[in-house]
């Protein structure tokens, strides 16, 4: 209880500050996914759709997400600084991996007589694309971006290490003080719910995307006309 | 329209699935391609919209090479079905009927327009345009695929075994409607399929192909009624061939080749004499060269009484008759329509050649029925003739 009425004090008095750095958590996290996605995407359709490419690269991601979060943090940090830059560098790599395998999955699932129909009805291979295998690997796509998403918020906390700010800062607080489990908490709380409220919208837009939910939808639609 | 000259494709390997291929194929045809699987009908069919890419010689589309045109303006220019229908399951059947259309350009309006069209030629509801493919049906699905190759009015339409994958009942009232639309529109249709029933019914000219090559091109009749080699025979199956056999027959395979007749010049009572002994009730009339003239029934000599007069005094002239190259079954009809006992059959000098009666008929129903009990069948003739 005594834990509770401290947590209830730290908000009340530091609230604009968790709240700020809350944001800082958050916009690192987005960033490093959004960079991955901007590199991933087009490398996972690329490898997609020259399959010899797809073992090298795939095994570099994968490599690349072995690494331990910390190391990968400080190594990073000898060659950016300090800061919040090294933070968003290291979630982008960490995001590659999910991004990229499922963009790859997701395309090479479209089902071959859709895309051979395609062809042979006159589309070019950038229309292929456009109008076939990107919206119908829409929603494994998504659901690539949200794994990402969950890891890089997770990963972001220890960003505070190198002097990158977030939530993080707050749980380091109060692992240096004695008696800090009001403030660990302080910290703990928000990333967890970011993490949680992240994957539930993103795992709604997922859904959203899916054609099998299109079909859903449009039969609702059928069914009020 | 469509001549395929020398043509081949070797795959790395040097396999040959399709081996020096010459066909023509005119406008309006209906042709399909057959043969057992990997004999390159599949690979012949693709070359014209150059899914795949030949190896050596050309296919000319109304003359020109193929090879020499843009592959996508070539492709929206060629209807495509396949066995998998392949529709794209985002989205709705208006823009899967739409799609070549909207590759091409065409305003929406166009567009929305001629999908309504399409489906009114198929007579389906115009609520099925802004539903998804997953709604339908398998044959409604396909109905649609067919829609979709037609929809920007393609001369040339290459179908990929497109009923395979339906139920018997699906598959044949879609193959029935296709091939009406098919007729209705005058569009050249190649059609791939391992199915010799619906190539019998659907084609103009059937491909037998086979490793590569073709064996066999002809009409549906042609090829039933005389198949190049065994491997045409046991592709078409012994039970089709024969009943194709009786569906080909001709009067003259089955007539009785020795009709009771008498010259015009005789008398009455000679021809009396001549029933007497023949026990027939009339009698065919020729004259001197043969030519078939007429006939005459006793009830016609009853109510003349001259016994002396000629028989062309009398006989009927206005009788039927047949060609004995005429097929058996127009024959037949013409028999049980008019209500006939008997068809004298002439030859195409129109002389005699034999009478085709109802106990002939009888016999080719019975051979029909108990084909191959021959010992049977040659035990019954003996007993009529003791």
């Amino acid at each position: 209880m005594e834990t509770i009425q401290e947590l209830w004090n730290y908000y009340q008095l530091n609230g604009s500050y968790v709240m700020e750095q809350f944001f800082r958590h958050f916009l690192m996290s987005a960033y490093g996914v959004l960079f991955a996605a901007v590199v991933g995407i087009p490398t996972g359709i690329l490898i997609a759709r020259y399959g010899k490419l797809s073992g090298w690269v795939l095994t570099a991601a994968n490599l690349i997400q072995t690494i331990p979060a910390l190391a990968m943090l400080a190594v990073l940090m000898l060659a950016m600084g300090l800061g919040a830059n090294t933070v968003v560098m290291s979630l982008f790599l960490y995001s590659l991996l999910p991004i990229i395998r499922n963009t790859y999955t997701g395309i090479r699932s479209v089902d071959s007589s859709i895309l051979e129909a395609g062809r042979a009805m006159g589309m070019t291979g950038s229309q292929r694309l456009f109008m076939v295998e990107l919206p119908l690997s829409l929603s494994v796509i998504m659901a690539g971006l949200r794994t990402a998403l969950i890891i890089a918020i997770g990963v972001a906390t220890i960003g505070a290490f190198i002097g990158g700010g977030g939530l993080g800062s707050i749980i380091i607080r109060g692992t240096n003080v004695t008696d800090g489990a009001a403030i660990i908490l302080a910290g703990a709380i928000p990333t967890a719910l970011m993490a949680v409220v992240a994957d539930v919208v993103m795992g709604w837009i997922e859904k959203a995307l899916s054609p099998a939910n299109q079909k859903r939808a449009a039969k609702a639609g059928t069914a009020n006309t | 329209m469509l001549v395929f000259d020398n043509v081949s494709k070797v795959y790395a390997g040097g396999k040959r699935a399709v081996d020096n291929l010459n066909l023509e194929i005119g406008e309006g045809e209906f042709v399909c391609l057959i043969g057992p699987s990997g004999c390159g009908k599949t690979t012949t069919m693709k070359m014209i919209n150059r899914l795949v890419r030949p190896s050596e010689g050309k296919i000319l589309l109304n003359g020109e090479n193929l090879l020499d045109k843009n592959v996508v303006e070539l492709r929206r220019s060629i209807g495509y079905v396949i066995q998998q229908i392949g529709l794209f399951p985002h989205m709705t059947i208006r823009d899967n009927i739409a799609l070549v259309p909207r590759l091409k350009g065409t305003s929406v309006e166009e567009r929305n327009r001629r999908a309504e069209e399409l489906m009114d030629l198929v007579n389906m509801p115009k609520e099925f345009l802004d539903r998804y493919p997953h709604e339908l049906s398998g044959g409604q699905q396909q109905r649609i695929g067919v829609l979709r190759a037609l929809a920007s009015d393609p001369p040339l339409i290459l179908m990929d075994e497109p009923f395979g994958a339906l139920d018997p009942i699906t598959r044949d009232s879609l193959q029935a409607e296709f091939k009406h639309l098919q007729q209705t529109l005058g569009k050249t249709i190649i059609f791939v399929t391992h199915d010799m029933d619906e190539a019998l019914k659907l084609a103009d000219k059937i491909v037998i192909m086979r490793a590569g090559k073709i064996v066999q091109v002809g009409s549906p009749d042609e090829i039933l009624g005389s198949p190049a080699d065994e491997f045409v025979e046991d592709f078409i199956g012994k039970e089709r061939l024969a009943q194709a056999r009786q569906q080909l027959q001709t009067v003259g395979q089955i007539m009785n080749p020795d009709p009771v007749s008498v010259g015009m010049g005789e008398t009455l009572s000679q021809a009396v004499r001549v029933m007497r002994k023949r026990r027939v009730d009339s009698l065919l009339v020729t004259d001197g060269a043969g030519v078939f003239r007429g006939w005459v029934t006793v009830e016609m000599i009853d109510r003349h009484k001259n016994w002396d007069a000629a028989v062309a005094d009398i006989m009927e002239t206005d009788v039927p008759t047949v060609r004995a190259d005429t097929l058996l079954r127009d024959a037949t009809r013409n028999i049980l329509v008019r209500g006939l006992k008997y068809v004298p059959v002439v030859d195409e000098r129109k002389h005699l050649a034999g009478i085709l009666t109802r106990t002939s008929l009888v016999d080719v129903l019975y051979d029909s029925v108990w084909g191959d009990a021959e010992d049977e069948s040659s035990g019954l003739a003996d007993g009529e003739g003791a």
